[in-house]
């Protein structure tokens, strides 16, 4: 238990950067899904085309591959990063992107087809069904899917640990390696900073899930 | 392709449709001129590069680092699967001093990184990295299957458990033989997706110094030079994400084939288009 009282700086750290990571990640990620959604469900055969394939490749690109190609490889080609941050937050929010464009466009398959026709009918054209009918429904059912993905998130950013960034797994590593004594204690307060993170989330996409229900 | 979305396009959409088409393509074709002309300045394409890939020592190496990655999937899975299915019964057993618990547990396990899982057991109990690695994959993944096995238990019709209680079937019973088995085939797609996620998983294995596929690569740039780093990775990667495409096809195919079937004689389209909103699959 000391291990933990008195690394509790150390450990807070890395709690504030995987949140940091999590959260720009996220909005990162959630942007850039929604487009992508967009674009799998639009008139325009390209940009169908270019989703389908990015969400299909990145979809089953494993993320560590993801985080060696921006951290590794990346900065060899010349692209170089003043932190290593940065190159966390592109494999993590254009993995995560992949995800979200495939939940957002499940929950625009779920808006009854009545909607878009009613949309339809009375004269909007599809930017406008899209962003005023159907979207706003489609995110309503996919809030829960979407924190899943948002957990999974959080979790995800602990690879950035092994990349460079030094954030709650990276420092659970490290704070393992110098007190060999004391290793499982020190990995059990990292787990317990990631549930402090991952529990609430859940049972918030508990709640939301049966709010929803119901209004369905 | 109709859409509800959007009207058939007449002869002007269909003119814009192209444009649009044809400046996104130009675009996405200017992006990859881009890069491959980065790539030519770093000498990427010099033929010396790739020549490492006609000496089959390179590919021996891959060759083992694939292995190594698959073995520790198939490992796992195969270990994960029959756990998640005990986890899942302790999970909705009738005595309480059993489900709550459990649910904590399975609440912990999914609810903390893999890595971290399986640098805590190689760390913690001083395994080898393979070990690690496949002991990290199983708690995690056989929580995951609990929790998908229960929520195909849970979408069946109540009264396939009152059914099989009322032909003298004991709570087990019942369980193993009326339940479990619709459960499982209605949920295959989301297993299968699952069973993606692992072999996805196994490449953390790069960071417990587990000599998989990955490791492969770094050791090989390391030993070979770092000129080398670009085509082995290339090379690798597309490996990866080919195997994992494949799984995710016959996921897709299992979906297809299950709707089709109407999963047991018992789900209704209904369910299986509220169960895909649900579960817009694992990440």
């Amino acid at each position: 238990m000391d291990v933990i009282i008195e690394n509790l700086p150390l450990y807070w750290e890395g709690f504030l950067r995987t949140l940091f990571l999590s959260v720009v990640s996220g909005i990162f990620a959630l942007i850039l899904g929604t487009l992508l959604a967009a674009a799998r469900v639009s008139p325009v055969a390209a940009l169908r085309g270019f989703s389908t394939v990015y969400v299909e490749v990145l979809r089953n690109t494993p993320l560590t591959i993801a985080f060696f190609f921006a951290a590794v490889v990346l900065p060899r080609l010349g692209v170089k990063f003043e932190q290593f941050e940065v190159a966390a937050i592109i494999a993590l929010s254009t993995y995560t992107a992949a995800f979200i464009a495939e939940a957002v466009r499940s929950g625009v398959n779920s808006v009854p087809v009545g909607q878009a026709e009613a949309a339809r009918s009375i004269g909007m054209k599809f930017s406008q069904v899209l962003s005023l009918i159907i979207l706003p429904q489609a995110l309503r059912t996919v809030i829960p899917p979407l924190i899943n993905i948002l957990i999974a998130l959080v979790k995800n950013s602990s690879v950035a640990g092994a990349f460079f960034v030094l954030e709650l797994f990276g420092y659970g590593r490290q704070l393992a390696n110098a007190n060999g004594d004391a290793v499982i204690t020190v990995l059990l307060g990292t787990a317990f900073f990631y549930l402090l993170l991952t529990v609430p989330l859940g049972i918030l996409a508990n709640t939301v899930e049966r709010k929803v229900a119901i209004a369905r | 392709m109709s859409s509800v979305l959007y009207d058939v396009p007449g002869p002007k959409a269909r003119r814009v449709s192209l444009i649009a088409s044809i400046i996104g393509g130009l675009l996405i074709l200017g992006l990859l001129a881009w890069v491959v002309m980065t790539l030519a300045q770093q000498g990427i394409f010099e033929g010396r590069r790739w020549q490492i890939f006609t000496r089959a020592d390179v590919w021996r190496l891959l060759g083992n680092g694939l292995g190594s990655t698959l073995s520790a999937a198939a490992l796992a899975a195969v270990i994960a699967f029959p756990l998640g299915l005990l986890l899942c019964l302790l999970r909705i057993s009738d005595a309480a001093v059993i489900r709550i618990p459990m649910r904590i547990i399975l609440e912990f396990l999914r609810g903390m990184p893999v890595v971290l899982m399986m640098l805590f057991i190689l760390l913690g109990f001083g395994t080898s990295a393979f070990i690690a690695v496949v002991a990290g994959l199983v708690l995690y993944n056989a929580a995951v299957f609990a929790e998908i096995i229960r929520a195909g238990i849970q979408s069946l019709p109540k009264g396939q458990r009152e059914a099989g209680l009322a032909i003298g079937l004991t709570s087990f019973k019942s369980r193993m033989l009326i339940e479990l088995p619709q459960a499982i085939r209605r949920m295959m797609p989301s297993l299968v997706a699952q069973m993606v996620v692992l072999l996805k998983d196994t490449s953390l294995g790069y960071i417990v110094a587990y000599g998989e596929l990955l490791r492969a690569v770094q050791v090989m740039a390391d030993f070979l030079g770092t000129q080398y780093l670009f085509p082995i990775f290339f090379v690798a990667a597309a490996i990866y994400i080919a195997i994992n495409i494949s799984v995710s096809r016959i996921a897709v195919w299992i979906e297809r084939r299950g709707s089709r079937k109407a999963a047991g004689g018992v789900a209704t389209a209904n369910t299986t288009a509220d169960l895909q909103v649900g579960h817009a699959g694992p990440v």
